[in-house]
């Protein structure tokens, strides 16, 4: 205890960073090996991408609000679909949660940066390379003989459509480079959010007494040690085969299409739940703080983490129960992915334990955190119904299944991503994000949200395939998707109040203070915004609530862990 | 029935499914009654693959909005319950750090849901997977193309395109279709919502399914797996009818073309137009030197409904303007235009509406 008590005086929370002067701004962005202004950096860029395939999946729906429209060409829509799933995956989820992980990993143990800060930067300009690559293939996509065209071939790109026989032209080269790097880019992360949270905790935390934040970030990227290379692998392949004559995928020439998906889909699984085990890290943090109550059963919570990293690498296929695998191939995967939903569900229960009993206060953050905590029930149990294969049979590649991972990914990591901007906004920027605004924001989207993806489900029931940029009337589709553009145009409403939130708080917000939220975990333990090193004096902490032990000494955590 | 004795001994099993016994009659209800009306409908099976998946379904969607309900309204009280009062003392509340006892309860209950559902599951896999072919099966070969299907009757000496013919099926005496499915390109997907689950067609590939309407009509589909540019226009019509119209209907299909032209000059010169130009590169008119197979077969094409793979209805004007410039009514569509005037484009559409 007595060094708990020294390490508050030693931090200098009244001196918080200043803001540069303008001239030195973009030099000093470019060559930062800060992890924090990096962690922005992800963060902008991926707002950035936001707008973009947003603005994608707009014109989408504008396309099918009404059968047989001519809103955009055939060739457009299958452009606009691939753009939107790809950049929503690999150049917004999954930056801007390694954003906020190398923002906030080395402030909540303890440390002044990541354990490797020039690759932190590489692995940030890599992947944002990726993404500038990804688009300009509008200019570039047919190389410099005709116009221009972006990809077209889905967002997880079946072959043998990618081969240069059905492909022509250098588009799909241009999804397939940006990919491969985004995906060195993502590696190079995450063995340096490894490297921080096994090497460089401070003094007193142990494993068991790092923040859950940390565990699942842990976990979210030993996946991708496993699971990036054979998307990687399968993109130079793909390239072999499209210029050195190698017939991987080459149906024509004896390759295999199913191949490429089990490659594809042993990455594009547990992609998921590298993007969502993030959003849980959100939660372990928002949920009890708001509910003021620590958080239930810290020991599952880790368990429970490691166990979906283990058993979500073995569900891929359940992407692949039309593609004819035989009865037992499907069988297991389907008892695979049904038990995926155990541990899982330990989560969900864990955080309605931590709120029972507790006195939760609705501010912006919590609200988006019980919208979380209510779509992600929803899209977990539409998981379960896909799971069943012979129900997959007739929801797989149907808009049902679009109205489910839109809800996993939508529904469940947006809404906690949103609620991460509020929570962890002060600490960036220094200033509180308007609550007005925040309120206007939340309510707008919640209700777009659910106008949009719970009517999305029916077509999908109804017979609707995916990826159609058309449709026959008379099919009993038109009223639903009537009314899931609706929802569209109401949650670009909301979003664009966000951004403008982000913008008008770091100009006019309420100045934050080191600690906003009276919270518990180190990164409140520094000004906001931290200094570049962050602490002046390296902390030693006793338990998994350092600032609750120093603001509670009567009562300290560490006398019941 | 096997599903419903299997449920009920499950039901025995596990109390907390006697619950969604009770919600499962009220989601058939209104799944039916939101849903109804749509050609395309998965809750309104019409052939033995869909009704056991819409048995399998009624019960994973009575497990889950169990769950939903118990799981949703726990939450719910939890956050109005416990919500921060303006009167509150200010203290924080109890820290309560977690119990191994509730913890291992929620851990093994869903460990009991999870067994239950694979098993129902599981049952419905191999009941559809590996059910065995009878003798009187119907046997189709089925190869997916940009942008259209094309049928193949192997025992029969039938080949047709887009439009699916099959005899129904008895319950007593069951002659069900067999579908070999493969591609002539890239992975197709073929799905008819109130028949079956989707099947890929997959290049290089043979996949098998079957399907056994025992009541006459025609089912609607479409490609289920994005396959370029105009996946949203393959469209997939399955006519199930009586044996004696089947029947016929094959008779019909085994003859070769119509070469009985006279006292139409104008389809005769359309004939001579049709063999001169690229046409038979890619199209097959039997009894001709047309034998090209990249398109569909010609040979009967005045006896489809619709054209195109379905979204064109099959009359001489829609004819006429589709050889015209395929890719106006269906950009992307790989037939080229053969840019031919207008008395030329008149006699071909005169000639190939002759092909009954």
């Amino acid at each position: 205890m007595a060094n708990a008590t020294t390490t508050l005086e030693a931090i200098d929370l009244n001196s918080p960073a200043a803001r540069p002067p303008r001239a030195s701004v973009i030099y000093e962005w470019l060559t930062t090996v800060d992890h924090k202004k990096i962690g922005l950096m992800y963060i902008v860029y991926a707002l950035l991408f936001l707008v973009v395939a947003g603005a994608q999946a707009l014109v989408m729906r504008i396309q099918l609000a009404v059968p047989n429209n001519h809103f955009v060409s055939p060739q457009v829509f299958n452009r606009l679909f691939t753009m939107h799933g790809t950049t929503m995956i690999f150049f917004v989820a999954v930056p801007v949660l390694f954003g906020f992980g190398n923002y906030l990993i080395p402030l909540m143990i303890g440390a002044r940066d990541m354990a490797f800060p020039r690759l932190n930067a590489f692995s940030f300009w890599l992947s944002a390379f990726g993404g500038f690559l990804l688009y300009l293939s509008y200019i570039a996509g047919n190389g410099l003989y005709g116009a221009g065209s972006a990809p077209d071939v889905g967002w997880f790109a079946y072959a043998p459509l990618t081969a240069k026989v059905f492909s022509p032209g250098h588009s799909t080269d241009y999804w397939t480079l940006s990919v491969l790097l985004s995906g060195i880019g993502t590696t190079g992360t995450a063995i340096n959010i490894v490297a921080t949270a096994f090497c460089m905790r401070c003094k007193g935390m142990t494993l068991t007494r790092m923040p859950l934040f940390v565990w699942l970030y842990l976990v979210a990227s030993c996946m991708v040690f496993v699971v990036v290379s054979p998307l990687s692998a399968a993109q130079i392949m793909l390239c072999l085969d499209r210029y050195l004559g190698s017939h991987f995928f080459d149906t024509q020439a004896g390759g295999s299409a199913v191949l490429w998906m089990h490659f594809f889909w042993i990455f594009g699984h547990p992609e998921v739940y590298i993007l969502i085990l993030p959003t849980f890290a959100f939660m372990n943090e928002i949920i009890p703080v708001f509910s003021r109550k620590a958080i239930f059963g810290y020991p599952a919570m880790v368990a429970a983490s490691v166990g979906i990293g283990f058993v979500s690498l073995s569900v891929w296929a359940h992407h692949m129960f039309t593609v004819g695998m035989g009865p037992a191939g499907n069988t297991f995967f389907v008892f695979a992915t049904m038990v995926v939903s155990v541990p899982t569900g330990i989560k969900m229960f864990n955080w309605l334990a931590t709120i029972w009993g507790g006195k939760v206060i609705y501010q912006v953050p919590m609200m988006f955190a019980v919208g979380f905590l209510f779509q992600f029930l929803m899209a977990g149990l539409t998981g379960i119904m896909l799971s069943a294969a012979p129900f997959d049979w007739q929801l797989s590649a149907s808009y049902f299944v679009v109205a489910h991972f839109h809800y996993v990914i939508v529904g469940g990591i947006l809404f906690s991503l949103f609620a991460a901007f509020y929570y962890w906004y002060p600490k960036m920027t220094g200033r509180m994000m308007s609550e007005r605004l925040g309120k206007w924001h939340f309510w707008l989207f919640i209700i777009g949200f659910h106008i949009t993806f719970d009517f999305m489900h029916i077509p999908g029931l109804l017979g609707m395939p995916r990826r159609v940029y058309t449709y026959e009337a008379g099919r009993g589709w038109e009223v639903w998707n009537l009314i899931v553009g609706i929802g569209a145009i109401i949650q670009t409403i909301a979003t664009l109040i966000f951004v403008y939130n982000l913008i008008y708080s770091y100009f006019r917000g309420k100045i934050a203070g080191p600690d906003p939220w009276d919270a518990w975990t180190l990164e409140w333990a520094t000004a906001s915004p931290p200094q570049p090193y962050n602490f002046a004096v390296e902390p030693t902490i006793t338990s998994r609530r350092p600032l609750w032990d120093l603001k509670h000494p009567e009562d300290p955590d560490s006398s019941y862990e | 029935m096997n599903y419903f004795q299997l449920k009920t001994r499950l039901t025995v099993q596990i109390p907390a499914n006697l619950l969604t016994a009770a919600l499962k009659g009220f989601l058939v209800l209104s799944a039916q009654a939101l849903l109804a009306g749509s050609p395309t409908n998965i809750f309104d099976p019409a052939a033995t693959p869909a009704r056991s998946i819409f048995g399998l379904s009624m019960l994973v969607l009575s497990v889950t909005l169990a769950i939903f309900l118990i799981v949703g309204g726990l939450l719910l009280y939890a956050l109005i319950r416990f919500r921060h009062r303006s009167s509150d003392s200010g203290h924080e509340p109890a820290q309560i750090y977690g119990s191994n006892q509730i913890e291992l309860s929620w851990t093994v209950i869903p460990i009991l849901i999870v067994v239950m559902l694979f098993l129902s599951t599981t049952r419905v896999i191999w009941q559809t997977e590996a059910a065995p072919k009878p003798a009187s099966a119907v046997d189709v070969t089925v190869i997916g193309h940009q942008f259209w299907w094309e049928y193949r009757y192997p025992k029969l000496g039938v080949v047709t395109a887009n439009e699916l013919h099959i005899p129904i099926s008895n319950p007593q005496k069951p002659s069900p279709a067999f579908l070999e499915m493969s591609s002539a390109d890239v992975a197709h997907s073929f799905w008819i919502p109130r028949l079956a689950g989707k099947t890929d067609l997959i290049p290089n590939r043979v996949n098998t399914m079957w399907i056994d309407p025992p009541v006459a009509g025609l089912y609607l589909g479409q490609c289920a797996q994005y396959c370029g540019t105009q996946h949203a226009k393959m469209l997939l019509r399955v006519y199930a009818e009586s044996p004696e119209n089947f029947t016929a209907w094959v008779k019909q299909q085994q003859q070769p073309a119509n070469s009985d032209l006279s006292g139409n000059p104008l389809a005769e010169e359309g004939r001579a137009i049709f063999l001169r130009n690229a046409c038979t590169s890619c199209h097959t008119v039997s009894g001709t030197s047309a034998t090209g197979r990249f398109g569909p077969d010609l040979t009967h094409l005045a006896s489809r409904d619709t054209i195109a793979s379905g979204p064109i209805e099959n009359t001489p004007q829609n004819l006429r303007k589709w050889i015209d410039d395929p890719n106006i009514m269906k950009p992307g569509s790989l037939m080229p235009s053969m840019h031919l005037n207008d008395h030329d484009l008149d006699a071909i559409t005169a000639y190939l509406a002759m092909l009954h």
